[in-house]
């Protein structure tokens, strides 16, 4: 028999289903429903998982061969960087608290997605999905180890950044992040999927990424980011499962519509609270700007996402209402933060500064409804206090949100001169909010939310004091949070005094010295 | 302005992250497999406990009953982070290939004997459905072990199982027509045959503990297929029976397993080694276990050897007891 002659000649798709799906069976030994027992409590009805649209056909043959050769690039670059002492081509020394930001609050949160990305990919029913996400676990891993690698050499040379573990456990910032992806990896298979798949990497992934990517180039980074330019075809993978997914929602029963509404609500706000700290970074730290934060707020939400909601209005989607919030937020957000930031700066692990008069005309420029009159004075103010000597600090830790953990810093919407006061009783204990969002949050899952771990409450609770004795009669509350939050004087203060700063000016001079 | 920084002197504050240098001195270098892998999960309080799961912490060491003063005792023995993991493969993949297209290009496939290919059908088509399984029990460790040791190796493993259930698809769609898949998927679903092996499988679905899925998965199933099956089947009864073109496009496995059980076997040694308790959990599920994965295997081996197969199972099993011997395993 001639078996070549005959052969049929398999379309693309039809080939991948046989590789994917085509692998699975309905196990009948066990049922169905104990096999995979978690996709159905959330209430998202799926009648037909076959009709799962891949949205990428990558077998494992071509993944390994693809991802190996962009590995095989990275790591040339990296090491080059490192044996070359690339950190001393940057811009300026400020903006090696970018890289502690990113590797405090970000990168361990990549180990979390290939966390939450494995259990879904172990959960849903439907074969195609599992083996998407399957792959989106393993790239996370990628991206979290790609990550520590490549800010290693940083660490090696400069401050805050060799306790990042410890730091983004238990220092109170690094919990605005943390709870962030906690909050999603608790929730069920499909809106954890929703959160993180679509809401933050499809949403909102050119805010938080195109800063520090851009930011690390036109800052001279051109090791510790070039990760972020080779993670691009990988997110380019999530981005579009995090939209089939919402669309395979919507279109396998009507009733999942006000499911996934009301996640789209609550994620789209909780991600932009995280955003707080990127608008920050974009606004405040990069020594060389790219886009001020309001401008990237227009160009990646206002534009790219008013077509991805218009586009799936056909469905009954409509723009999560907290959005109006965010475009009146929109001209305080960094200022507000940084001022923040700048206060509490002895329980960061990076250095702040006051931005300079050519800082300030550039923020004015960018901000010219806000800056001038609400946050100039203040800067200038402090300035002063700075050159008698007598630099502002905040003495108390802040009121933080119940639900986002950021102090309640925020002005009354429209108002900026009157801060916003949110809070409610639940089981006879007050909660306070940053905002009408949170709080509709904290209400529908109030069990859920009022498990979160406070900095502040956590310091008054004793819960940050490690071994030290808080009934011996020298006990120092202050110094013992310190050392057991691993905080050390190099870590925190003004960028002026530290030793980053004065590192960096040295090690540039040799290097000048050297070509001389 | 130019500089020369390659000749700048400088002297490093640190050698690497804290919690690296806890683990293995301040004064040494850490490699990428170390910095990429220690402490990567957290541990210590955590905000909400999953929906999915009250009883337990999001990251929780009680879901398996394997206790571990140290979780990143679990160490690879091949160092694979991220990208050393996907080069390796790479490599093997880029072998495997052209092994398919040497046996595309030259026909073999057609010179075979009918009724030898149609052996290896049978036997090999199925167990893409078993591969499967496999990579899903070793993405429940990956989803709910305990620190990144252990969910790093997992993943790389379900990944790989993934990997070669395409493979097998593959060498149903070269020695055959699309429909021998829907025929194995019958037998796998509906023959005796394979009814023994698919409730084994089954049953470890929904097995809670992740170090029992493994052990049972990883150690003892894969441990006694990849022998029995690419071992002594593949390699050696069907490439003397002029299939020989079979073995070619099943190298990828044979070779894969002598590496990947070098992997599970460093986990159960570390498991023993750390908290002396581990040794007679592990003990327990080997016997468990392989007392139902040897009788699973039993028919399918038949398939190619018919009576002989008890005979070969049995050399197999034997070296499969040396193994677990020095593992400190008595089963
Ligand atoms: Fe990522
Ligand atoms: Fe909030």
């Amino acid at each position: 028999m001639d078996i070549a002659v005959t052969k049929k000649k398999l379309g693309l798709k039809e080939r991948y289903a046989l590789m994917t799906r085509g692998l699975g069976w309905e196990p009948t030994y066990q049922s169905v429903d104990d096999v995979f027992p978690m996709d159905s409590f959330e209430g998202i009805k799926i009648h037909d998982w076959d009709a799962w649209e891949d949205p990428f056909r990558l077998t494992m043959d071509a993944y390994w061969k693809y991802q190996a050769e962009k590995e095989r690039k990275l790591y040339a670059i990296l090491d080059a960087f490192a044996q070359g002492n690339g950190h001393l081509t940057l811009s300026d020394a400020r903006y090696i608290n970018t890289v502690k930001l990113f590797i405090n609050g970000l990168a361990p949160l990549e180990y979390m997605s290939h966390r939450g990305f494995a259990h879904i990919g172990r959960q849903f029913r439907g074969v195609g999905p599992r083996v998407a996400c399957m792959m989106q676990s393993l790239d996370e891993m990628r991206h979290a180890q790609t990550q520590v690698h490549a800010i290693s050499n940083y660490n090696r040379y400069y401050d805050g950044m060799a306790n990042f573990r410890h730091h983004h456990t238990y220092l109170p910032y690094l919990q605005v992040p943390r709870s962030f992806f906690e909050d999603a990896a608790s929730g069920g298979p499909f809106e954890f999927i929703t959160a993180i798949g679509f809401a933050f990497e499809y949403v909102l992934t050119n805010l938080v990424f195109v800063p520090f990517i851009s930011g690390a180039a036109y800052n001279g980074d051109m090791g510790a980011m070039t990760f972020g330019f080779s993670a691009q075809s990988d997110e380019a993978r999530h981005m579009t499962l995090g939209l089939e997914v919402i669309k395979f929602m919507l279109e396998q029963d009507p009733d999942n519509l006000p499911i996934v509404q009301k996640w789209l609500n609550k994620w789209t706000w909780r991600g932009v609270r995280v955003l707080t700290l990127v608008a920050m970074m974009q606004d405040y730290m990069l020594p060389k700007r790219v886009m001020s934060w309001a401008e990237a707020w227009e160009i990646y939400f206002e534009e790219n996402c008013g077509a991805l909601f218009r586009d799936l209005a056909r469905y009954g989607i409509v723009m999560p209402p907290c959005v109006e919030q965010v475009r009146k937020e929109r001209d305080h957000l960094s200022h507000m933060a940084w001022c923040q930031f700048y206060q509490a700066r002895g329980t960061n692990n990076f250095h702040v500064w006051l931005p300079s008069k050519e800082d300030m005309d550039w923020l004015s420029a960018k901000y010219p409804e806000t800056f001038d009159q609400y946050y100039r004075p203040r800067f200038e103010y402090w300035a002063k206090m700075e050159e008698e000597g007598t630099p502002f600090e905040a003495a108390t830790p802040p009121q933080q949100c119940q639900v986002c953990q950021i102090p309640t810093i925020f002005p009354v919407a429209g108002d900026p001169l009157t801060r916003a006061e949110h809070s409610c009783t639940h089981d006879g204990e007050r909660f306070h909010f940053c905002s009408q969002w949170c709080q509709e949050i904290f209400e529908d899952e109030p069990e859920k939310y009022v498990q979160a771990k406070l900095g502040a409450h956590e310091l008054y609770k004793g819960n940050l004091f490690g071994d030290a004795d808080p009934t011996a009669e020298d006990f120092d509350p202050m110094a013992a949070a310190m050392a057991f939050l691993k905080l050390t004087p190099e870590d925190s203060g003004l960028h002026s005094d530290s030793r980053d700063a004065a590192n960096f000016d040295l090690w540039r001079g040799l290097a000048k010295a050297n070509e001389a | 302005m130019q500089m020369d920084l390659k000749t700048v002197n400088i002297e490093p504050k640190r050698r690497s992250y804290a919690h690296v240098a806890a683990r293995i001195g301040a004064e040494k270098l850490a490699s990428r497999y170390q910095e990429g892998t220690f402490d990567m999960q957290v541990e210590g309080p955590q905000h909400y406990r999953p929906l999915w799961d009250p009883a337990h912490d999001y990251f929780d060491p009680d879901r398996t009953r394997i206790r571990m003063q140290d979780w990143y005792a679990f160490k690879d023995p091949r160092q694979y982070y991220y990208g050393s993991y996907v080069i390796a493969r790479s490599r093997q993949q880029e072998t495997a290939e052209s092994a398919f297209a040497f046996v595309e290009s030259r026909s073999l496939a057609d010179a075979m004997p009918t009724e030898l290919r149609e052996t290896a059908l049978k036997l090999l088509l199925p167990l893409r459905h078993v591969a499967w399984g496999s990579s899903m029990n070793n993405e429940t460790t990956a989803a709910y072990g305990y620190g990144a040791a252990i969910t790093q190796g997992a993943l790389y493993y379900a990944m790989d199982q993934l990997g070669i259930a395409q493979f097998l698809t593959r060498i149903g769609l070269l020695l055959d027509q699309p429909e021998a898949l829907e025929t194995a998927r019958e037998a796998w679903l509906h023959d005796e045959a394979w009814q023994p092996l698919r409730r084994l499988v089954e049953d470890l679905f929904v097995e809670k503990d992740w170090f029992e899925v493994l052990v049972a998965q990883d150690l003892v199933l894969d441990g006694l297929l990849y022998p029995l099956i690419y071992g002594a089947i593949v390699d050696n009864v069907l490439a003397m029976q002029g299939g020989s073109a079979v073995a070619m496009v099943c190298q990828f496995q044979s070779e894969w397993h002598a590496e990947a059980s070098k992997w599970i076997d460093a986990q159960v040694k570390a498991a023993i080694k750390d908290t002396g308790a581990n040794g007679d959990l592990i003990a327990g599920w080997v016997r468990k276990w392989r007392a139902r994965a040897v009788s699973a295997l039993l028919p399918v081996a038949a398939i190619a050897l018919g009576d002989g197969a008890e005979e070969q199972m049995d050399e197999v099993l034997a070296d499969f007891d040396k193994r677990l011997a020095k593992l400190g395993v008595s089963a």
